[in-house]
């Protein structure tokens, strides 16, 4: 494989990712896979007052869906619901002081985790949030890959 | 630090270095030249060239001086389709063939070729009875690699020899990774034409050489001073050259023990490692290349995996979508039928002949630890286990 151009905040994340596991008794877990590199990322939490009171991660995937999934879970803890949600891919890949380009994509895995967790958890209060539903796992497979040759006859 | 990655390069034997610098420093001149200055670089690559030639049994002037096993590959390829007979449009390959092959394929399939994918069983070793199928009097050349490079499973080349000589085609073999490990007699085994890499036999890297049978015609790709019988042109890269002489030289020398020292490296490997729960063999459990072992461990990410072990100064490579420039899984395992997530667990150690016992011995402390904490973070643990 090529060695990665992680930065140090990365490759600490990731060697100590923060809140990773699962939450005794969840208030809702969401559950998505990378339609790019086929990973899994999961994220639970507990709310309380409208904030997320705890949170915790597991994930199927590179050094990179670790390291981002870990920030976001220290960005978004204590967070109120509704600002939690707002959070972008590019916020977290910011806190990390960026990511190699072929890895961003694992970063929208642990926002549309935590976009998930927050959907079964408006579900289960009775608040429908179809904005906030997970997509389809097998859509758009492979999406954002480059070709950059293109094959013309041989000579 | 222990490097089990021979697969992406190999060390230079020091004796190699030495006589690299001999011909970098004091031997520099060109072999075409007339003049003294011309003389012994011309013998030393003359040397270099009968001693590629026994360690694989061909004469020497069956070997022809690249820069590498893509270079070697793309020659045997473009340079014989040309003159293979018309209405042979058929090109076979597989999917545990060199990466070049496959590059090649696409390309010819847009050149008006066939291009015929011969299947691999669940070992990732080419189904015969199925390619027999394929292979007929329309196939132009069959490319095989000696053994997976990546699972180590070495192929059925004589039944693919004689299915090649049946039908007429040409056939290629990629003895990259082969060469330095395993007793190889291109006469014998049928062979037209062989790709080598000198970096795969303990020398420097850029250089590699093609075998083409005497009789087998060809084109050459790259044209100009009509170097190399005129199928290589460009000023040898005469140090090089050299250098992969004397790595062959050694190989040949040194072939027995170096293949039961590879062989004690291997079980020891296989002994420690598959105790590990939840830990698979790739590949042929028996019929393999001494120096390649490939393990899978269920539920964990290859990449992930190896940053842990490179943070523990040990390099091996994996299989992973993760860590693949184009994001996709190992095509070989997933020719071999394993699932998507099961080829993402993929660890695959390729030894040289200088690792040590100690080295392996210490890959087999860490592993576990890393095995279990990555377990830990993935959500495909217990939801198996628990379900
Ligand atoms: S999770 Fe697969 S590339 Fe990051």
């Amino acid at each position: 494989m090529d060695r990665l151009e992680y930065n140090d905040m990365v490759l600490e994340h990731f060697k100590n990712p923060r809140n990773a596991g699962t939450l005794e008794e969840a208030d809702a877990i969401g559950q998505v896979g990378n339609p790019v590199c086929g990973d899994m990322m999961e994220i639970s939490i507990n709310v309380k007052d409208d904030r997320i009171e705890d949170i915790r991660f597991r994930t199927f995937g590179c050094a990179s869906a670790i390291a981002t999934t870990s920030m976001l879970t220290e960005v978004v803890k204590g967070m109120r619901l509704e600002d939690a949600e707002k959070v972008t891919w590019d916020d977290v890949m910011k806190s990390l002081g960026g990511l190699p380009k072929i890895k961003v994509h694992c970063s929208l895995l642990a926002v549309d985790g935590l976009k998930a967790a927050l959907y079964y958890y408006y579900k289960k209060v009775g608040v429908d949030r179809p904005d906030l539903k997970p997509k389809d796992e097998d859509e758009d497979h492979h999406h954002d890959v480059e070709v950059n040759i293109q094959d013309s006859p041989l000579v | 630090m222990v490097y089990f990655d021979a697969s992406s390069a190999m060390p230079t034997r020091p004796e190699v270095i030495d006589e690299i610098v001999q011909y970098m420093r004091d031997d520099f001149g060109n072999p075409a030249s007339i003049h003294g200055w011309g003389s012994a670089p011309k013998r030393g690559m003359e040397r270099a060239r009968e001693e590629i030639g026994k360690l694989i049994n061909a004469m020497p002037e069956e070997i022809i001086f690249t820069s590498g096993a893509t270079e070697s590959i793309n020659l045997a390829l473009r340079g014989s389709l040309p003159h293979t007979e018309k209405g042979r449009m058929k090109v076979a390959t597989s999917a545990v063939d060199h990466r070049s092959v496959r590059a090649i394929a696409s390309a010819l399939a847009n050149s008006g070729y066939e291009v015929i994918d011969l299947e691999v069983d669940i070992y990732g070793v080419i189904d015969v009875e199925k390619a027999d199928r394929v292979i007929g009097d329309d196939t132009a050349l069959i490319s095989i690699p000696y053994a997976s490079p990546e699972v180590g499973s070495i192929q059925p080349y004589k039944e693919l020899a004689e299915l090649a000589r049946r039908s007429g085609s040409l056939l290629h073999m990629d003895l990259t990774m082969a060469a330095f490990q395993e007793p190889i007699d291109v006469a014998r085994m049928g062979i037209d034409l062989a790709t080598l890499s000198s970096n795969d036999l303990l020398g420097p890297k850029g250089v590699g050489a093609l075998y083409v049978r005497r009789g087998v015609k060809m084109t050459p790709v790259l044209r100009g001073g009509g170097h190399e019988r005129g199928l290589r042109s460009g000023s040898e890269n005469v140090a090089g050259i050299v250098g992969m002489g004397a790595a062959a030289r050694i190989c040949r020398e040194r072939m027995g023990g170096v293949r039961k020292h590879l062989l004690g490296l291997r079980d020891r490997l296989s002994r420690g490692l598959l105790q590990i729960e939840g830990s698979h063999l790739n590949g042929h459990p028996t019929h393999r290349l001494p120096n390649n072992f490939n393990i899978r461990f269920d539920y964990i990410e290859g990449e992930s995996m190896l940053m842990l072990l490179d943070m523990n100064g040990i390099g091996v490579g994996t299989g992973s979508a993760c860590s693949s420039k184009n994001l996709e899984a190992s095509h070989t395992l997933l020719s071999m039928g394993l699932p998507h997530e099961k080829a993402h667990g993929s660890m695959q150690i390729t030894l040289n002949p200088l690792n040590t016992e100690e080295e392996v011995d210490h890959l087999i402390d860490v592993m576990p630890g890393i095995v279990s904490d990555l377990r830990a973070m993935s959500p495909l643990y217990n939801k198996e286990e628990g379900a």
